[in-house]
């Protein structure tokens, strides 16, 4: 009964504490500025089905694919007998599934060969990111903390399911030696073969390694919930919303300043057009962006999906000719960012301002070494698109800062002044035809 | 196919003069029109128009930059001012199909002029190419290519902008057998690093010049011929080419222009 008490306690007070840190998470998203995304819902939820459950893009690279898939099969499946430790903790019933009959050792099977690819999946990420140190996980922006973070999840990960499958073992080894609490069931597949190991125990130690598993899981689960807001793990709830609401349109296509239009209009002595009414979106007293809440709430979700794999980055021709630019550092700059500010104005009132930007994070170096090539968005498992950081932080640069590089101020004042970037005369223009005009 | 030589390319002023209004509008665009090198695309291309007996004309010395480059270097005001006036200036000729032998221009009229009110049906050249070569109106000498180590480099602004893999391909694979994939092709491809401004401007510090990698690459499959459909990546992966002191056995054409020399022009 006590024990069913302590449990109850423990999984409100974890529960609670997980909602609270995600409610902080949902604010800071709400931070970044309105961008209703509310049509063509079908696409929508065929893309998050074939992107976001269906993992579509994780197939450009075969390895990590398959690995993944282990860890979100088992992930999701696994959950299944989440529910069955949760009822047992509450109600203080032993396996209430068992009542399943003939399909419930099934089903335990299934989840102990889960188990076993899990954790397959997550040594060979450790070596992977440890010893064969592939070149993406280790970049500038992977400094001690994401590294840590990376290791952790992994490291965590092993154990949660290392201790499934030992409970399981000593369960499997009482009922085969007919103890009265631990009744027949079947034969469990993966944990019957670790019977040997722990032959020599007594019953009553087989019955203390068996509780034990059982509590490190279910707390170890817990307090893994309550370690997921704060880490790159969060992605396992926000690739799904991130995916659904990712644009529809082109790649190619940059968004539009409806602000800016009517200002040429005038200036063009034009009429005005039916562009949507800029002030729908807030006044545009700024043009792009200089600070995360400058962002669409959109761009602010990216960051907190982002689960630094770094293909993004590895694709990058920027970051790939050793230039200062990486996709995934704008992306974890301005997550980084955004918490920071949260925090701020948690403590401090939202008239207040820390004084910090963007700016603070990534230089203009970075910025101006991109070829808005759209190698990163493509690559991104998760529809995550840097690209449009990079060009909100471009126009804020250019167009509040008057902060190019010379060469492209050069080609502007070309442009303006005769119609092309380079400096040639428009007189020419058909010159290429053997046309003289 | 000189310079020197005049070809015959209509302007939309004197077909409006005469009352004319012709199916398509052949954007030539800046580099169609002052790099020495595209210019031969530009001429090759219409040439092909010409022998289709296309119903085109270009705008000469009206064309202008689409804002493009300015736009993606951040500068909105200075596009938006490029294609307010452009797109008053198409409705003034009621400008309906635009034809462009640039993927840039090709991008920022389909999917970014809309949103300021010009709706065009826009047709990448590499489009319109493959279909005159489906519906065989185009007859080229297999013999010219036959057998010839050709890769193609996807432009950023075709492949993965725009989904546009395939009409090149279909090009290439007709006039040359199988055409040579680079490890990173279609929407992989790696940028020839022109994109975003960065033509207009030195490269950031860095270990090396996205060109030179990939060209690099391009020279891997050991090509006769390098394939390209874009102006910017022409300049870049033509400067690879020499970088690396392979101008006499590696060549780099565009589409248009493998296709005008399989017509014999």
């Amino acid at each position: 009964m006590i024990a069913n008490f302590i449990f109850s306690l423990l999984l409100i007070l974890a529960v609670t504490l997980f909602w609270k840190n995600v409610r902080c998470i949902a604010q800071n998203i709400k931070m970044g500025k309105k961008q209703p995304i509310r049509d063509q819902k079908p696409r929508r939820w065929k893309k998050m089905a074939w992107v976001a459950i269906g993992q579509s893009k994780m197939t450009s690279r075969p390895i990590s694919a398959i690995l993944h898939i282990f860890v979100y099969v088992g992930f999701i499946v696994i959950n299944i007998e989440m529910l069955e430790i949760l009822i047992d903790g509450v109600i203080g019933s032993h396996r209430i599934l068992s009542f399943l009959g003939n399909i419930y050792p099934l089903l335990i099977s299934v989840f102990e060969i889960l188990a076993l690819l899990v954790i397959l999946a997550c040594v060979v990420f450790l070596i992977r990111r440890n010893i064969i140190r592939v070149p993406r996980f280790l970049n500038r922006e992977m400094t001690t903390w994401p590294r840590s973070d990376a290791n952790i999840i992994l490291v965590t990960e092993i154990l949660l399911m290392s201790s499934v499958l030992i409970m399981n073992a000593a369960d499997g080894l009482l009922q085969a030696r007919g103890h009265a609490y631990y009744a027949q069931m079947g034969s469990f597949v993966v944990s019957d073969m670790m019977h040997g190991w722990f032959a020599g125990l007594s019953d009553s130690a087989l019955v203390n390694l068996e509780r034990a598993g059982w509590w490190f899981h279910i707390v170890g689960v817990l307090i893994f919930l309550n370690y997921i807001p704060y880490s790159k793990h969060f992605h396992i709830f926000l690739s799904f919303p991130n995916v659904f609401y990712s644009s529809l349109e082109p790649m190619g296509k940059m968004t539009n300043m409806p602000a800016i239009t009517d200002e040429i209009r005038m200036m063009l002595n034009m009429q005005p057009g039916n562009e949507q009414d800029p002030a729908a979106e807030g006044e545009a007293d700024q043009f792009g962006a200089k600070d995360a809440t400058d962002l669409t709430w959109k761009h602010l979700m990216d960051a907190y999906t982002c689960t630094e794999c770094g293909r993004c980055t590895s694709s990058c021709p920027a970051s790939q000719t050793g230039k200062k630019l990486s996709p995934r550092k704008v992306v974890m700059d301005v997550r980084d960012r955004i918490e920071e500010l949260g925090k701020y104005v948690r403590k401090h009132g939202k008239e207040n301002d820390d004084g910090q930007s963007l700016f603070d994070r990534v230089t203009d170096e970075e910025l101006w070494a991109c070829t808005t090539c759209n190698a990163c968005v493509q690559e991104c498992p998760v529809n995550i698109d840097p690209l449009a950081v990079i060009l909100e932080m471009r126009r804020y640069l250019v167009m509040e800062k008057a902060s190019a590089p010379g060469e492209i101020n050069a080609t502007f004042s070309n442009i303006e002044n005769n119609g092309a970037p380079w400096q040639f005369s428009h007189e020419d223009r058909m010159q290429w035809a053997g046309q003289e005009q | 196919m000189a310079e020197k030589t005049k070809i015959n390319v209509p302007l939309m002023a004197d077909m409006a003069e005469k009352g004319e209004k012709p199916e398509f509008l052949f954007w030539v665009g800046c580099a169609g029109a002052f790099d020495d090198r595209y210019k031969k695309v530009s001429r090759a291309f219409a040439a092909i128009l010409n022998r289709l007996e296309t119903s085109y004309a270009v705008l000469g010395t009206e064309e202008t930059c689409t804002g493009d480059p300015a736009r993606r270097a951040g500068n909105e005001m200075l596009f938006q001012m490029q294609a307010l006036q452009l797109i008053e200036l198409f409705e003034s000729y009621g400008i309906k199909k635009i034809i462009t032998i640039c993927p840039h221009c090709y991008n920022v009229f389909k999917n970014e002029y809309p949103d300021l009110g010009g709706q065009y049906e826009v047709i990448s050249y590499v489009e319109f190419l493959d279909h005159a070569m489906e519906r065989g109106t185009l007859k080229p000498d297999l013999s010219v290519f036959a057998g010839a180590r050709i890769t193609y480099h996807d432009p950023c602004y075709l492949a993965r902008a725009n989904d546009i893999t395939e009409p090149p391909r279909n090009i290439l694979n007709l006039l040359a057998g199988e055409l040579i994939e680079m490890k990173r092709n279609r929407h992989y491809a790696f940028c020839c690093g022109a994109g975003g401004g960065q033509m207009f401007k030195e490269a950031e510090k860095g270990d090396k010049e996205v060109f030179i990698e990939r060209t690099e690459e391009a020279l891997e499959t050991n090509p006769g011929i390098i394939a390209t459909a874009c102006p910017f990546c022409m300049i870049m992966i033509t400067d690879g080419i020499k970088y690396k002191n392979r101008e006499e056995e590696v060549k780099n054409y565009d589409i248009a222009e493998i296709i005008a020399l399989a017509l014999g022009s």
